[in-house]
């Protein structure tokens, strides 16, 4: 969906979220803006308009800040929304920037009450001269009006940013983790948090390793995972013990040898961790690479999937510019077999984890007309090189797609190209395979 | 490109380093990583607070080819008289370094390394080799420091970069805060909340608050009592 506006810094988006039946779809933008897509309703009445998201609610979620203590700005861009499972009408959602979580609550208003005895249509009192009888007002319909108020706002809960928040499926706690660690609160309590995970050492000189990323188990509530900026995984169970410094589980992949090089330990600190649908396996990604971890292996991913390891040669342009820093996500489709994530020049990359076949898109208004098919694209590092390809070095490196979210259920996904939101539809294959 | 086992002759300095069919040594591209991590590291004085994990990562890898110096004998003491000319020398190196990772297609070096902010910070880099330099001006250049002598005086000037991306009021304040963690919080709490309802003058407001102006005067006087305490708190009373 295109920005309506001339394209600023406020628009990128930085963060797109499903929720949990698909029916929402939610973007967070640098601006503290959260922009609520609805899927509207297959109805044969509207044939092309078949289950295509539009724009259900805007609101401003996040506003920037300055901390005076340390001459800095605390930035609004939104880093993280979290969908709650939709307990009664109204759907829930957290959202997050550096410092502070705010839940939400989006409610619809398609009705509202018409014939008062005091007021006229207006609000203003009636001249009770006028009034002879007596009416009860009734319920008429009127066009939809989605309300969004806050509810919570969770601050003051970390001296680092947050990258990462996760509801848990007790459906009563979420975790917030930033670089050095993580805080466990309850949903309905905003004036403190539990302590979970602190690596913050004794001497900040001695500091190596930060938390990049962290995640509950879809299924036990007393597990999450966090991993780090050294490319480890640590499985913690709350249960163990009050501050679970001490992990599970620590997955961790030995390094390759051959491959050693100055840049090793930063194209292995991982940007994203996400549990499969199952809960059985873990999907990370790190810079070159996405891996499948199963929770009973620590030793090693069992599936590993290069991105764009032509941008191995690369690593000291990239780590000149910054773009060795770029945190990618990943995802899992509703079945657990097919994973995505995204890349640079707007590519995006898909690994069907049974045929072991892989595919590379793009995302970009040239090549996406409405309902016209994606186009499979292909970097070449030289050798043959075939019509459309694109050679790595006129890959445009400013188009990043760091965040794709996929369907819970169905094959829709949701890519975001800097200020562009992208949503592709497998109308042929809607059902998951 | 920086597979180790590559170790060549230190003094092995390729000549004619402009030109472009010339593949730089190794030590060569090793010191120009290492000079460009240094100026990543120093270049994080901006408005909003640096990304902790991409400086620990940096940091890290400076850590990493330090190390790799002393195991090859070349980390050591810069003689005074180098170390004015060795800042201009090393600058020139990082653009050949990233110009010889393109030099397939023979792409221009980036504008970024020529740019001027960049020759400030760059005298800011004999911040390692001076704190060497003043152990001993008549080291060779094979004269083994001690490892554990040289990670110290060199985590010295890591520290000193870490404490300033800290915060910008490194030592004194951060220690006063590093175990009071729930006052700042409370402080944090009543400073966010004056700022929460000035949304619009946020921007404009921000031009006049300079890293050492205690907060400005609040039209809110229950304020004031807080604000006394924080200022309490910045003269350390």
């Amino acid at each position: 969906m295109p920005s309506h506006r001339m394209p600023s810094e406020a628009d990128v988006i930085s963060t797109v979220e499903f929720n949990h039946t698909g029916e929402l779809l939610a973007t967070g933008d640098k601006g503290g803006r959260v922009v609520i897509f609805q899927r509207e309703p297959e109805s044969k009445n509207t044939p092309h308009s078949q289950g295509e998201y539009d724009v259900y609610s805007t609101f401003q979620s996040h506003e920037p800040e300055f901390d005076y203590l340390k001459s800095l700005e605390i930035e609004e861009k939104i880093n993280k929304i979290k969908w709650l499972p939709q307990q009664n009408a109204a759907h829930s959602l957290l959202s997050t920037n550096d410092k502070t979580i705010k839940l939400w609550k989006i409610t619809e208003r398609d009705k509202r009450p018409e014939g008062y005895n005091l007021k006229d249509e207006e609000g203003k009192l009636k001249d009770l001269s006028t009034v002879t009888s007596l009416q009860v007002p009734v319920l008429k319909p009127m066009d939809l009006m989605v309300e969004v108020s806050p509810r919570r706002i969770f601050a003051n809960g970390h001296t680092y940013h947050i990258n990462s928040i996760s509801v848990n499926s007790d459906c009563e706690t979420y975790m917030s983790a930033d670089d050095l660690r993580i805080n466990l609160w309850h949903l309905a309590i905003t004036d403190r948090s539990f302590n979970i995970v602190d690596i913050k050492p004794a001497n900040m000189e001695d500091l190596t390793e930060v938390i990049t990323a962290s995640e509950f188990h879809p299924h036990h509530c007393n597990l999450f995972v966090y991993s780090s900026s050294k490319g480890s995984l640590r499985l913690c169970d709350m249960r163990a013990a009050a501050l679970c410094d001490k992990h599970s589980k620590l997955f961790e992949e030995p390094e390759d040898p051959s491959n050693r090089s100055f840049f090793s330990e930063i194209i292995s600190s991982v940007s994203d961790v996400k549990f499969s649908h199952s809960g059985r396996y873990m999907l990370t990604r790190d810079y070159l690479t996405v891996k499948v971890w199963d929770l009973n292996m620590e030793a090693r991913p069992i599936e590993t999937y290069q991105v764009h390891d032509y941008l191995r040669s690369k690593l000291c342009s990239l780590y000149e510019s910054d773009c060795i820093f770029d945190k990618f996500e990943c995802a899992w489709n509703g079945s657990d077999s097919v994973i995505m994530t995204g890349a640079y020049n707007n590519f995006f990359r898909m690994f069907d984890r049974n045929t072991k076949r892989d595919v590379t898109l793009e995302a970009s208004r040239e090549s996406s007309k409405p309902r016209a098919v994606l186009k499979p694209r292909r970097v070449c590092v030289g050798g043959k090189r075939r019509r459309d390809d694109i050679s790595v070095d006129s890959l445009d490196f400013t188009k990043k797609i760091l965040h794709t979210a996929w369907h819970p259920a169905e094959n829709i996904i949701a890519i975001a190209a800097t200020n562009n939101l992208y949503i592709f539809q497998d109308k042929v294959n809607s059902d998951m395979h | 490109m920086f597979a180790r086992g590559l170790k060549r002759k230190y003094g092995d300095q390729e000549e004619g380093v402009e030109g472009f069919s010339t593949v730089p040594s190794y030590s060569l591209q090793r010191q120009s990583l290492l000079d460009m991590s240094l100026v990543k590291l120093q270049l994080c004085h901006m408005l909003v607070e640096p990304n902790l994990c991409r400086s620990v990562l940096i940091a890290n890898t400076v850590r990493q080819i330090q190390e790799e110096m002393s195991r090859d004998g070349v980390w050591h003491g810069m003689a005074p008289q180098n170390a004015e000319r060795a800042p201009i020398d090393r600058l020139v190196s990082t653009e050949i370094l990233c110009r010889t990772a393109r030099a397939a297609d023979g792409e221009h070096p980036t504008p970024e390394l020529e740019d001027g902010s960049l020759q400030i910070s760059a005298s800011e880099l004999p911040i390692v080799s001076s704190a060497q330099g003043q152990r001993s001006p008549q080291s060779s250049l094979w004269e083994m420091d001690s490892p554990q002598e040289n990670r110290g005086s060199f985590h010295k000037s890591l520290d000193h970069i870490f404490e300033t991306l800290e915060n910008k009021n490194p030592s004194s304040v951060e220690d006063l805060f590093s175990d009071v963690d729930s006052s700042y919080y409370d402080l944090d709490t009543v400073l966010t909340g004056m700022m929460s309802g000035t949304k619009p003058s946020l921007c404009s407001g921000l031009d006049g608050f300079t890293a050492a102006t205690p907060p400005p005067s609040s039209t809110c006087k229950s304020d004031l009592t807080e604000l006394d305490h924080v200022v309490e708190i910045l003269v350390e009373t």
